[in-house]
């Protein structure tokens, strides 16, 4: 991929919202180029969305997250894939990895609530033929995401005015 | 009563300070730094460091040492470790050769490093020149030890390079050395090879001693820095002072060094030894860990400054006020006289109507009036919100 396009989604992993022609300003290239280029990643689906993190601790909702190991037969054929769709395309499937070392897929589920996610799991994933086991394991605080420190400590210390 | 006395025996005081120190006018910086301090809600592009937190890695060095209780005293001249790495770095990077054990100080930030060369180097009456406009601390030193501090003025026409023209006509019998601070803090000036031939034959026929602050050597953006000290022959009669408080964001850790002749860092190591004793130890553990592991986060911030260079001299011009283009450091200095107003009038409203807080180009000597000098040293959303209120500034004393 060309280095424009790298520099273009890099600076789109820090902030989504920037215009090409920011995005153009900042890397010194044409608009039209960096418009063009955007265009081309979003068509072959390497920009997939334009999504927002977010903190949801300090939402009131009740929410669980929780992460599963699950380990499979894989299916004739077709491997760990045919498995790997019937779980994603649950709606509370957050996402899917297959994984190297002691099981296959990692799941990450969201749910209302610690009941849902554990229904979840014994009612539609352990219950899939392929399915050996399972581990789940709740996250209880999230400290960074996508490269996003959630509470930030290192605030900016520096004397507004120095030589 | 007792507090006139009390006020006037404080006032009385004065009689005992040294008349270099005394006549050492107040610092612009800091009259601005007072009025800055009362005011709420500003954007700040007055800042002179970078807004990065030092690398993670090179703080958890420092913080892994001082669980095994490295806090003793180093060698006067530092770690000989971290003098091997700042010359490997130097070499590597700037084609310059220093002998560790005896070409290398390592100091309490770059300022130390300029005191010790002024200090020792200079007899009263000696000249030494200074490139204009310039960062604040070169000719208040000079002053202390009983020397001259001859500005020599550089222009946005010339992109703030000095040229031999210019030099040549404030060389008299008494200069002494040569002070050359490029990239250049306020003006994002720099100097290539080509530049600098015409100064170095000058600086040979002449006999002149260099004193070049390279701290923000690692802050250029599509040339590489050229050191003083890599031209032919300048070597010998040069001090390179650097160290790694921008390219690495240390500012607070103090640590600097310098480089230069035998004979120069040996006299440089006598002030120092007896003034500093040695750099601080955990300061330079850090240094260590930054130029062996941290040079990929410092290509980051690089980048990064380079981007947001992009941004605010565009938004300059944009604006409809002179910028030249800066090429290295993190500062642009766009020309405000357009508006017609003095750098502290514009610097002032700017402050007070505008809430964006930049530093008046006159602090910084000859050739800075009718400047501000503006750091890019902060967040890209900062910068955009920033060139929104100089936008409207600019607009709104347009129209009167």
């Amino acid at each position: 991929m060309s280095d424009l396009k790298v520099s273009i989604l890099e600076l789109l992993k820090e902030d989504s919202r920037r215009s090409p022609e920011l995005i153009a300003t900042m890397l010194g290239e044409d608009v039209d180029a960096v418009r063009q280029a955007i265009e081309e990643m979003e068509r072959d689906k390497i920009i997939v969305k334009y999504a927002t993190v977010i903190n949801w601790n300090k939402m009131d909702d009740e929410k669980e997250t929780a992460l599963i190991e699950v380990q499979i037969t894989p299916e004739r054929g077709r491997g760990f894939d045919a498995i790997a769709e019937r779980i994603y395309l649950f709606p509370q499937v957050k996402s899917v990895y297959l994984m190297s070392g002691s099981y296959d897929l990692l799941v990450e589920i969201d749910g209302k609530n610690l009941k849902e996610v554990a229904s979840f799991v014994s009612n539609k994933l352990s219950t899939l033929d392929s399915v050996l086991s399972t581990k789940t394991h709740f996250i209880l605080k999230k400290y960074k995401q996508d490269g996003v420190i959630f509470e930030d400590h290192e605030g900016d210390h520096r004397m507004v005015i120095s030589p | 009563m007792i507090k006139q006395e009390q006020e006037q025996q404080t006032r009385s005081m004065e009689r005992y300070l040294s008349p270099a120190v005394r006549n050492i006018p107040p610092s612009g910086i800091r009259k601005f730094f007072d009025l800055v301090s009362g005011s709420k809600d500003i954007i700040s592009l007055g800042v002179g460091e970078p807004d990065f937190v030092t690398p993670w890695l090179v703080r958890e060095a420092c913080v892994y040492s001082l669980e095994q209780g490295r806090t003793s005293y180093t060698h006067n001249a530092g770690l000989p470790e971290l003098r091997e790495e700042i010359a490997n770095y130097l070499h590597k990077r700037f084609n310059l050769t220093y002998e560790p054990s005896r070409q290398i100080i390592v100091t309490v930030g770059g300022s130390e490093a300029i005191d010790l060369a002024l200090r020792a180097i200079l007899v009263p009456g000696d000249e030494i020149i200074v490139p204009e406009p310039t960062y604040v601390s070169y000719s208040p030193i000079t002053a202390l030890c009983g020397g001259v501090a001859v500005p020599v003025q550089t222009y946005a026409r010339d992109n703030f390079k000095l040229t031999a023209e210019a030099l040549k006509q404030k060389l008299t019998p008494k200069t002494k050395a040569l002070i050359l601070s490029y990239p250049s803090n306020p003006t994002g000036g720099i100097m290539g090879y080509e530049d600098y031939l015409p100064i170095a034959k000058l600086v040979e026929e002449h006999d002149l001693l260099v004193i070049t602050d390279e701290i923000y050597a690692e802050l250029t953006y599509g040339a590489n820095h050229v050191s003083f000290a890599s031209l032919p022959g300048m070597k010998d009669r040069t001090i390179v002072i650097s160290g790694f408080s921008k390219a690495f964001a240390m500012t607070g850790w103090r640590i600097g060094y310098a480089c230069g002749h035998p004979d120069l860092v040996a006299a440089m190591l006598k002030i120092h030894q007896y003034t500093i004793m040695c750099a601080p130890v955990m300061a330079q553990v850090a240094a260590i860990e930054s130029l062996r592991n941290g040079l990929e986060e410092k290509d980051r911030m690089v980048e990064a400054y380079n981007q947001r260079r992009r941004l605010v001299v565009k938004g300059f011009r944009d604006i409809g006020l002179d910028c030249h283009e800066p090429q290295g450091a993190f500062y642009a200095f766009p020309s405000i006289q357009s508006t017609g107003l003095t750098s502290q009038e514009f610097a002032e409203r700017l402050l007070l109507e505008g809430k964006v807080a930049a530093v008046p180009g006159d602090v910084f000597g000859l050739g800075g009036e009718g400047y501000i000098r503006c750091s890019y040293a902060t967040s890209v959303n900062n910068l955009l919100e920033a060139l929104e209120r100089i936008h409207k500034f600019v607009q709104k004393i347009r129209m009167f």
